[in-house]
């Protein structure tokens, strides 16, 4: 898909996010908006995702021969469901449900509700990357040379365990892997370089091992360019780790710069406000 | 008189270690972890005959739970191992998120648990495993009592889909159980028929148990002997028709009595069959350095201390 397509389709993610958290008045609008851009770009550009005969997305737990992405921060919900719904995965229209009782889109994404597209749980931080370690592993042993993609947040470094995967990834060769952190610099307490400064993430991946590259989150063509290049450098046998710079709130100006919409929903006038600055390009569900 | 005969005393853990080299040969899709504990989990042969399912993680338990979900969900049957301080109290959230709550095919299978651990002391003894495991959704947790049994479990719940937590231990103890039996998961055993009380043993405590039994017998008292080898599901129909005969109870168990298979027990049968309960566990404490059997004699976690309850179980029906 060409940059102006993705886009479009990110402007209407960006709508779908913002009206998910105003619906239940519950949700992280702030990360969401800020990732939107990576998840649209995998999910309709570069990943390979397995499809029926007339195209459209089938979801299999297994993920066997498709590359497969996880969400390690799964506060940013609205921005996976949004994604997953428009790319097919489930009915756009069930992103009404989002939060409320009885639905399977829940605060935080699980499988426990047979949602399609979704092959863990996430919400406590600092298990996605070794899940997806683990599910890489498998591909290996299967000889499915498809990629395992991951998302975690910059204040979920503060979480041990993502050392502990950090760690065992490049000692393992696992070169079926690529995560972004989303460096957004900020936390629920604050900027994250007052509430657990995490000084260089590029020399501490790379003194564990990884190739580490940056890029610009909110910058759709920079960030395909990015995705090749760390194709690319997965035939070195390790792990790639983009840090992704984004802006919270990317998309809504008076959102962004602040740490203010991490949890926060928009009221009415603050949501008109909002969808005013994006445009619906796929329809409004 | 002795009820019971055995042959030769083995550790559970090595029960473990030969379900799992049948499995290397056997089960294509079975996966181990170990976070540094090869040895003490008894995989050698595992990784001997299968080098390429088997990943050493470091001593980084929480990772490696993570790893075995998502080894899960690529269609490996993940077998997660540690001692059982490492592989639940210390990762619980990863177990219940990643694991349980994903609904995840991860067999979370831990050596020393209990006392029985010896000198390393409390700092590697838990005693709250069981009771962690079970309070987690659809988490199915077994205690087998000798090494027969430990490696028949550790190869049927390959066959079951779904996250289990198998607990065994360090110790020799007699292997009383038959070679080769079929391990139904979920299943009592009835070891020994009684009519006075009923005897409810997981794990080490069930050869206790039945040295308990050829006690009371001299006593003229008949004890009924069962294995609880899987504390959930719990087996409540065998426990309901024991009780509804005999009319008492006796749990016998190397846990706490917070939390585990007694705990199980009288919940049935307050809601069901309410009955005189007496408890064979640890007292809300934590345990200590020592040998094995003296840790199991100063705790209260032998035959005798099963002897005292079952009479006192005994003495309070009405």
């Amino acid at each position: 898909m060409q940059t102006t397509e993705l886009q479009k389709v990110a402007s209407q993610v960006r709508r779908d996010i913002l009206r998910q958290v105003h619906g239940v008045q519950s949700g992280h609008p702030g990360g969401s908006l800020g990732c939107t851009d990576l998840l649209v770009e995998l999910f309709f550009n570069s990943m390979n995702l397995k499809l029926d005969s007339s195209g459209q997305v089938i979801f299999q737990m297994d993920g066997k021969n498709e590359d497969v992405f996880f969400l390690s921060n799964g506060h940013i919900s609205p921005l996976l469901y949004s994604v997953l719904a428009r790319r097919g995965y489930f009915n756009v229209s069930e992103l009404a449900s989002f939060r409320k009782l009885n639905s399977r889109l829940q605060g935080h994404p699980t499988p426990h509700e047979h949602l399609e597209g979704v092959r863990i749980a996430s919400g406590s931080l600092g298990q996605g990357l070794s899940v997806a370690i683990g599910v890489a592993q498998a591909k290996k042993l299967n000889s499915d040379n498809s990629i395992v993609y991951c998302l975690m947040g910059d204040g979920e470094q503060n979480e041990g365990q993502v050392w502990e995967a950090a760690m065992y990834a490049p000692h393992h060769n696992v070169n079926n892997l690529i995560v972004f952190i989303d460096e957004n610099g900020q936390q629920i307490d604050g900027p994250t370089e007052k509430v657990m400064n995490n000084l260089d993430l590029e020399a501490k991946y790379q003194a564990f091992g990884w190739q580490v590259l940056r890029v610009d989150g909110n910058n759709m063509s920079d960030l395909t360019a990015v995705i090749q290049e760390s194709k690319a450098l997965l035939v070195n046998n390790k792990p790639v780790m983009v840090i992704m710079k984004t802006e919270m709130g990317a998309g809504v100006d008076f959102m962004m710069h602040s740490h203010k919409w991490h949890g926060v929903a928009p009221n009415d006038e603050q949501l008109a406000a909002a969808l005013g600055q994006l445009e619906e390009t796929l329809g409004d569900y | 008189m002795a009820l019971f005969t055995y042959d030769s005393k083995k550790d559970t853990r090595s029960g473990f270690g030969a379900g799992m080299e049948y499995l290397s040969q056997n089960n294509s899709k079975v996966v181990a972890l170990c976070a540094d504990l090869i040895g003490s989990l008894k995989l050698e042969s595992f990784i001997k005959n299968s080098p390429e399912r088997f990943f050493q993680t470091g001593i980084a338990e929480a990772n490696m739970i993570g790893l075995a979900a998502g080894l899960s969900i690529g269609g490996y049957i993940p077998y997660a191992t540690t001692f059982a301080n490492f592989g639940t109290g210390r990762v619980y959230d990863q177990i219940r998120q990643s694991v349980a709550y994903s609904g995840k095919n991860v067999k979370i299978a831990c050596s020393h648990a209990g006392l029985t651990l010896g000198e390393d002391g409390a700092t590697h003894q838990i005693l709250e495993d069981i009771g962690l495991m079970k309070m987690l959704p659809g988490m199915v947790v077994i205690n087998p009592c000798d090494y027969n049994q430990t490696k028949a479990a550790t190869i049927a719940i390959a066959s079951y889909e779904g996250p289990v937590y198998l607990r065994f231990g360090r110790p020799v103890v007699p292997v009383f159980t038959s070679e080769n039996q079929v391990f139904e998961i979920g299943k009592a055993l009835r070891l020994i028929e009684g009519t006075d009380v009923s005897i409810f043993a997981t794990g080490h405590l069930v050869w206790e148990a039945i040295i308990a039994a050829e006690i009371l017998l001299e006593k003229g008292i008949h004890a009924e002997i069962i294995n609880i080898h899987t504390i959930k599901p719990l087996d409540v129909d065998a426990i309901h028709t024991s009780v509804a005969k005999t009319g008492c109870v006796v749990s016998a168990e190397e846990h706490q009595i917070n939390g585990g298979l007694g705990d199980s027990i009288a919940q049935y049968l307050a809601l069901n069959l309410p009955s005189p309960q007496e408890f064979v566990g640890v007292y809300d404490t934590f345990g200590e350095s020592g040998k094995p059997a003296e840790l199991m004699e100063k705790y209260g976690l032998n035959a005798n201390s099963i002897v005292e309850k079952a009479l006192l179980a005994i003495s309070r029906k009405k």
